[in-house]
């Protein structure tokens, strides 16, 4: 198949291409391959990349298609996955020096299910240092460039993810998302990114940030990739007692251009000071045009929305706090060479493995569940989550979907966003609240700004109703390409 | 010393819970192993893995809070406790501090002055941390995992004991129940369990509590009670001469008899404690609880009851066979096979402690069937070997467990029963030795014993002794 060609499919229909016989994984890996050795040191896409293995795998997934063995509609199909998801044999560092040498020996469940529907993995993708940050500026290993303008981030933490599909360095990606981390990056980069309902896809494997509010979820090219990459990583997973079994997973059902009757809820919270205009204008022509779709659009009061970051931050920070004390040069990853005794060794082998945004939420996460504030901070943010949730409940009895932006703005400029960390927390308002509630979120292309930078609309829904927002993405997508 | 002092216990008890795997993750918690050979990603803290929980372990837990009167927590939760060590994976232990499992509950233990109920303040689950281990020649130290993850119940109780005795008594007490549930061997010296003392003194009548201090590392009851009274004395000494009782961890040296302070800058930390954001809060329901009651053995007390009712045994016999439930089964089980109920006891209280004592052992380390303790009983009534052979075959029991039939058959040890044989053999006996049979007959009844121990040794061991005492008795005339 022309190289060209081949690159611009979809993950299901390269799916399909192969099954058809068009093409053989090992081609598509190969061209794959051929397009991170042209753009891969301009966009810095990837942490590790495992040629030899990868090719190897394509071959012997090749054989498994021909033979019958592998039937599913991704089977040929080569991802990349972000760097915090163990994968058994291959390097996985978190874009963190504290893990630069680190080697899992067993890989995380989403991967597992990844491999038994026979995507075949290119590399592990570069992230902001342990999943905290907007921008993936806090990796160690130097920062990711968004295709669409290599002058600007591609989002993060999940930016190295997002920047290879738009990239065309993978046929579509796995990330992680704690308060935004797939959603907002997707958005960057002009690619559709999901958050699945808490608790759909495990997390064994899956270093933790914030255990509470992490889950694993695509980023794709199209909403049927997304669809179908939801599928083929959803599990109950017992080794993993957050794990949710659930009976509707054939999410790639749910992929019908029909919005009638969609009752759609627009926060009028979220239209409000410090939203670009350019985005607010794009995001309200895409309710429009729902709305000529037969969806019954409307404004509510969402509320709350002030103390969801907040809150957040009060709790991600509390868990990270605790997820990385492991981190300490004992078992596993750097450890400080010049140390005299043990706890020199942990405090250099800490300072020097950790970079300063991961230090930074180590000690508000530390000082939030010490002695005398814990009540103050922990618990009250606790009890806000809570209240999040009841409020979105609430909005949930008249509405199907909520639709709001993904980001107060396009993506900023490199550089530029690390200075002011409270103002790139602020950054997260409109996705944060979806993950403190434990909600599927969607992000889905729907425009640029007058600079060329895509603009994300997205969609949220209620626990468990991935399908409704796969439906309501998927007629939208069907929409813009109809009018192009 | 004019003044009178009391002393105030309380105690902190860790049980680690007799599970096949540990509380988190499957890996086994058997004892000994090569280092690090039962251990997995959960519990070598691994990045990306997660805990489960061990059902078991909640089992037994609520199952030791029912048999000492405690509130089911009906909604609790695990916490992580925050603080970096090497033994300690994740350097945060997940244990219980908001909402434990058990609370208020109490033990009743027999003093001088009758019964008394220890209170319990409450008791939760927790992980086990690993091994330590500190190499001389490398000058490094070394971590061992296999312990990391094996679940302990923690056991607080109220400061409501007054002396070593009653010190000893609860912790016997608390054994026994534990044992009977068979929830853990208890075993101080095994580190099964491990006791954490909490002192402080009074003067005698005061209504507040002096300054406490805790003291670790006390692996035997007589450590305990040394260690109780040394820490009082030490206490008392102080407040005479006008300083205050520093509360600190103090660490007990058997050896040395006496106790240090640990460094207490470490004590003054802060654990950050919060709920563990990777394990569901678990929600007891009346079933499940009455699933457990159900379960409940039968106790100590309710079980001497019973022996004293079915069995014609002596008391004393009764108390220091239910004082051990393994040995309470292997009784049980003999008489159950047919065995007289006086026969297994004698076995028991005579060549079974005999033996328990000379190996300094543990009722609970008796290896022998009640199979096999039957078989040799009914050799014994039939006559087929005496009670000399008895003994020996017992002691190989003992070891082995072997079958005592088979082994009497193997090792040619019946008491020969032939007549003919043993007649001749005795006429033989009678021959060879004439100044004994002289002294028989002259009145000296002690020369029998000599004919019968010779005949025995001609005999090599083989017949009764007592049918070869009438035997001689009859050809003497």
């Amino acid at each position: 198949m022309e190289k060209k060609e081949l690159l611009s499919l979809s993950a299901t229909a390269l799916g399909a291409a192969v099954k058809a016989g068009k093409t053989t994984a090992v081609e598509a890996m190969e061209t794959v391959l051929g397009q991170i050795e042209e753009w891969e040191s301009i966009y810095h896409c990837y942490v590790t990349i495992g040629k030899e293995a990868a090719l190897a795998k394509a071959a012997d997934v090749q054989k498994k298609i021909e033979a019958g063995e592998l039937t599913g509609p991704l089977a040929g199909v080569p991802a990349a996955v972000k760097d915090n998801l163990c994968t058994e044999g291959v390097l996985t560092t978190c874009s963190s020096k504290i893990l630069e040498n680190f080697v899992p020996t067993f890989s995380s469940e989403a991967v597992r299910n990844l491999e038994r529907a026979g995507v075949v993995l290119i590399g592990k993708t570069n992230m902001d240092e342990f999943a905290m940050g907007s921008t993936t500026e806090t990796s160690y290993f130097g920062v990711t460039k968004n295709p669409r303008n290599p002058e600007h981030v591609p989002g993060g933490s999940s930016g190295g993810s997002a920047a290879a599909v738009a990239a065309q360095e993978c046929f579509f990606a796995l990330g992680s998302d704690t308060g935004g981390s797939i959603r907002q990056p997707a958005s960057y980069c002009g690619v559709v990114g999901m958050k699945p309902t808490y608790g759909t896809v495990s997390r064994y494997g899956l270093i933790a940030y914030g255990s509470s509010l992490d889950q694993i979820g695509p980023l794709t090219k199209t909403v049927e990739d997304c669809a179908a990459v939801l599928e083929a990583i959803t599990s109950h997973d017992c080794k993993d007692s957050t794990s949710v079994k659930r009976e509707d997973t054939d999410f790639t059902n749910a992929l019908v251009a029909d919005v009638q009757g969609m009752r759609i809820g627009i926060p009028r919270d979220y239209f409000g000071e410090g939203l670009d205009t350019e985005v607010k204008a794009a995001v309200l022509k895409a309710a429009d045009l729902l709305k000529e779709q037969g969806a019954l659009v409307e404004e509510f009061d969402l509320s709350l929305v002030e103390y969801a970051i907040p809150a957040y931050y009060t709790i991600a920070a509390a868990e990270a706090s605790s997820n990385l004390e492991r981190f300490d040069g004992i078992k596993y990853g750097y450890r400080a060479e010049d140390a005299a005794g043990l706890h020199q060794m942990y405090k250099r082998t800490r300072s020097q493995g950790f970079g300063p945004e991961v230090k930074r939420r180590i000690m508000l996460g530390s000082f939030v569940l010490s002695s005398g504030y814990y009540d103050a901070y922990y618990l009250k943010a606790l009890k806000v989550k809570a209240m999040i949730k009841k409020a979105f409940d609430r909005a949930f009895l008249k509405y199907d979907c909520i639709l709001g932006p993904v980001a107060p703005a396009t993506a900023p400029k490199l550089g530029e966003s690390l200075s002011d960390p409270m103002k790139m927390y602020l950054g997260d308002i409109y996705t944060i609240s979806v993950n403190l509630a434990g909600l599927p979120g969607i992000s889905v292309p729907c425009g640029t700004d007058s600079k060329g930078l895509p603009i994300g609309l997205q969609l949220i829904g209620d626990c468990f109703q991935e399908k409704k927002l796969i439906r309501t993405a998927y007629t939208f997508e069907r929409l813009r390409k109809g009018e192009a | 010393m004019a003044k009178e002092y009391e002393t105030v216990i309380g105690l902190e008890v860790h049980v680690e819970l007799a599970t096949k795997t540990k509380i988190f993750c499957g890996c086994s918690t058997a004892f000994g192993g090569r280092p690090n050979s039962h251990t997995c990603p959960v519990c070598t803290g691994m990045p990306g893995s997660l805990p489960v929980l061990n059902g078991k372990v909640l089992e037994y837990a609520v199952a030791v809070g029912l048999a000492t009167n405690c509130n089911i927590t009906r909604y609790c939760k695990f916490d992580r406790k925050n603080y970096f060590y090497p033994d300690n994976p994740q350097n945060y232990q997940i244990s219980q501090l908001y909402l434990p499992i058990c609370r208020d509950g109490y033990v009743e233990i027999e003093t001088e002055e009758g019964s008394k109920k220890v209170g319990i303040h409450e008791i939760h689950m927790e992980e086990d941390a690993g091994k330590l281990i500190h190499d001389e020649w490398e000058d490094c130290t070394l971590v061992d995992y296999n312990r990391s993850g094996v679940p302990l119940i923690e056991i607080v109780s109220e400061p409501d004991m007054r002396s070593a005795k009653e010190v000893i008594a609860y912790l016997e007490k608390l054994r026994l129940i534990i044992q009977y549930l068979g929830a853990s061997d208890c075993k101080l010296q095994e580190g099964s369990m491990r006791a954490d003392v909490n002192l402080s003194v009074r003067e005698a009548g005061a209504q507040e509590f002096g300054t406490r201090t805790e003291m670790k590392n006390l692996n035997s009851f007589r450590a305990i009670a040394r260690a109780i009274d040394g820490e009082r004395e030490r206490q008392i000494d102080l407040l005479e001469a006008g300083k205050a009782v520093v509360q600190e961890t103090r660490r007990w040296d058997d050896t040395k008899e006496t106790s240090y302070a640990m460094r207490s800058k470490e004590d003054a930390q802060d654990y950050r404690y919060f709920p563990d954001p990777d394990l569901a809060p678990l929600c007891i329901s009346d079933e499940y609880l009455e699933k457990l009651k159900a379960k409940q053995p039968e106790f100590r007390t309710e079980k001497m009851k019973r022996y004293q009712e079915e069995f014609d045994i002596p008391d004393y016999d009764i108390e220091i066979i239910t004082g051990s439930k393994h040995m309470a089964d292997i009784f049980e089980a003999t008489v159950a096979l047919g065995s007289q109920p006086k026969k297994v006891s004698n076995w028991l209280m005579g060549e079974t402690l005999r033996l328990l004592k000379e190996k300094e052992l543990d009722p609970e380390d008796i290896r022998f069937s009640p199979e096999n303790l039957a078989k040799l009983i009914a050799l014994t009534e039939s006559k087929a070997i005496n009670s000399t052979v008895a003994k020996e075959v017992f002691e190989v029991m003992f070891e082995e467990d072997v079958d005592p039939e088979q082994y009497v058959e193997e090792k040619s040890l019946k008491t020969v029963m032939d007549e003919g044989a043993l007649q001749k053999t005795v006429e033989e006996v009678i021959a060879a030795n004439p100044q004994s049979v002289e002294d028989y007959r002259n009145g000296k009844e002690k020369a029998i014993g000599f004919l019968v121990g010779q005949t025995m040794k001609a005999m090599r061991g083989k017949a009764d002794p007592a049918g070869v005492n009438r035997m001689l008795k009859e050809l003497l005339g």
